[in-house]
């Protein structure tokens, strides 16, 4: 069984109406998971063995409170971190960034490099779209599951 | 220079354990956790909680690059590896030191100087302790040979082992060459250490280990001794200073072996050093160095009045030892019982879970170290430990009434625990009695 967008929004609702911040609900496959307070809900894909090395794909349905624009955003989705390290926006110092805001981006679109004590680790979008935005400031340090950028979906 | 943010790589009790110290003396902390450790209790407590992974331990606690990579992009100056996971890998130790990071715990030589039974072994000698009557052994045949020379009943152990793990015992001489192979090929898969050896199994023995302090100079003291010889296969359940029992010659010998042992390393930091106590022929054989804080470390705390965590974190500041061996004043007597998420019912195998309440007891002489609060959850990637009781009395008969109260005023839902198990020993005419060996858990099993 999964979601489809009406299930969600549906869900949504109800929360919305509801007495609680938070709601947490997994099924098979999916995981979703809904903060009255957040900025995000996301959908991830819930798999049996671990991804190794692959991102996360979070879906962003979109915020349920306060933000209203957020909110029409629909079906952007969120490409979080594998992993901690520092995030590079590209390649070396001075050469042009692997993405802009606007770009479009295919599964193995090279997104960012995140460096674990000196090792470097490409990142690759795992989605197909357009770039939103980009979350963390080059150079800073990204938590494992951290967002990295937000892609909306390709028309 | 001062050490001003402590990053923590552990998670559970000790992490909280650790941040409490550090809060104390004005030290910021900042957590590793895992992605299962987020809304942990030490998660709440630390300044700052980094998430270093996914919930599996080598995906995230074990990874020393990600552990130290984290610790140096969040301006932490040190490093506390707490027990288990990283605290005894030398590799942790040595990256730290490469990058500046204060590493609070011995220096890489030293870990891997103890961390290697056979080496262990060998330093003990050197520094005239005695040991244990066994052998190395590097083939099935020379175990057999040498298995008949030390005699049965005997233990297969794993090198790179520990805590129990990767060890057999072997009654009859005929089992050897089965139980090496098997001993071998698990150490293998477990340790990535195949390596054996083989040693006298010792019917009628007691658990001891000293409490040493080491500033790396050279000077060394011992804050007394624990008797942990209440466990289950392998695994400390209850543990109590002083330990009762023991002729005034042999405990200050085995303190002198402790120290001495201690000392030949130049050992930096806390340390302890375990002993088996052979009640029978009234002597003792080393076991093994743990170079890291103890599980066990706050009986010791309650006796002696000392921060132990707070002099780890003052000699990895180079401040030495700020306590002469005539400072240190051993006061009553103080019990820990380790309360487990494990249910009794199928064989104290784990039990995680969200843990709906917790009441934990308090007062005077009462000490709980946990990081279990209702609504923790107790996942299914780490230990299960959920706490420690910690009661310090006046003498053995008044810690052993506060204990039992203190149980009796214990509360977990949600969870399976082990505290009827306490309260069974705790009722036990042997152990109030006082002094017994490591077979008593399994005979108390077998009794009922």
């Amino acid at each position: 069984m999964s979601l489809t967008a009406a299930d969600i929004q549906e869900i949504m609702r109800l929360v919305e109406e509801s007495n609680f911040d938070e709601l947490l609900l997994e099924t098979q496959g999916v995981k979703l998971h809904l903060r009255r307070s957040g900025t995000s809900t996301s959908m991830v894909p819930v798999t049996a063995t671990a991804p190794a090395a692959a991102p996360t794909a979070a879906v962003a349905v979109a915020a349920t409170t306060p933000a209203p624009a957020a909110r029409t955003a629909g079906d952007g989705q969120d490409v979080t971190s594998p992993m901690l390290g520092t995030f590079y926006r590209s390649p070396k110092p001075g050469a042009p960034p692997y993405v802009e805001v606007g770009a479009p981006v295919e599964a193995d679109t090279v997104i960012c490099i995140i460096e674990v004590m000196k090792l470097m680790n490409t990142v690759r979008a795992g989605v197909k779209g357009r770039v939103t935005q980009i979350l963390p400031a080059d150079g800073a340090l990204v938590e494992f599951g951290e967002t990295l950028i937000r892609v909306a979906a390709a028309d | 220079m001062a050490i001003r943010r402590v990053f923590i790589a552990n998670r559970g009790e000790i992490a909280a354990r650790i941040i409490r110290t550090c809060r104390t003396l004005g030290l910021e902390t900042v957590l590793a956790v895992s992605a299962a450790d987020r809304d942990s209790l030490p998660a709440k407590l630390a300044d700052r909680a980094v998430c270093v992974g996914p919930p599996r331990p080598t995906d995230s606690y074990l990874k020393v690059e990600t552990i130290v990579h984290a610790a140096l992009a969040s301006g932490a100056d040190a490093l506390h590896p707490g027990y288990g996971f990283l605290s005894e890998r030398a590799p942790l130790a040595r990256l730290c030191e490469d990058h500046g990071l204060i590493f609070i715990g011995p220096t890489p030589a030293q870990i891997e100087a103890v961390g290697d039974k056979l080496r262990a072994r060998s330093e003990a000698l050197a520094a005239d302790v005695p040991v244990v009557p066994g052998a190395s052994v590097s083939s099935v045949a020379e175990a057999v040979e040498a298995a008949a020379r030390i005699g049965t009943p005997l233990l297969v152990k794993a090198v790179g082992g520990g805590g129990g793990r990767g060890m057999k015992r072997v009654d009859a001489l005929a089992d050897v060459a089965q139980a090496v192979e098997l001993a071998s090929a698990e150490a293998g898969a477990a340790f990535g250490d195949p390596r054996v050896y083989l040693e006298r199994y010792v019917s009628s023995g007691r658990h001891v280990e000293l409490q040493v302090l080491g500033d790396g100079r050279g000077e060394v003291i011992h804050l007394g001794e624990r008797d942990c010889s209440v466990q289950r296969r392998y695994q400390k359940l209850i543990e109590e200073t002083p330990a009762v029992g023991l002729s005034s010659r042999l405990l200050g010998e085995l303190r002198e072996a402790g120290v001495r042992f201690s000392r030949r390393l130049e050992y930096r930091g806390a340390g302890t050093v375990e002993f088996l106590v052979d009640t029978e022929r009234d002597c003792f054989y080393f076991l093994e160095m743990n170079s890291r804080i103890q599980v066990e470390h706050p009986v010791t705390e309650a006796v002696t009045g000392v921060d132990l965590v707070a002099e780890q974190i003052a000699i990895a500041n180079g401040e030495g030892l700020r306590l002469a061996q005539s400072d240190v004043r051993l006061r009553g007597h103080a019990i820990e019982c380790r309360i487990n998420a494990e249910d009794p019912a199928q064989d104290f195998r784990p039990s995680p879970g969200r843990v709906s309440v917790a009441t934990w007891p308090s007062g005077p002489g009462i000490r709980v170290d946990t990081h279990i609060e209702a609504g923790s959850t107790v996942p299914p990637f780490y230990d299960s430990l959920l706490g420690k009781l910690i009661v310090h009395g006046p003498d053995r008969a008044a810690a052993l009434d506060l204990l039992e109260r203190a149980l009796a005023a214990t509360h977990i839902e949600g969870v399976a625990t082990n505290r009827a198990f306490h309260q069974r020993v705790l009722a036990n005419p042997e152990f109030r009695r006082g002094g017994v060996d490591t077979g008593f858990v399994a005979r108390l099993g077998a009794s009922s």
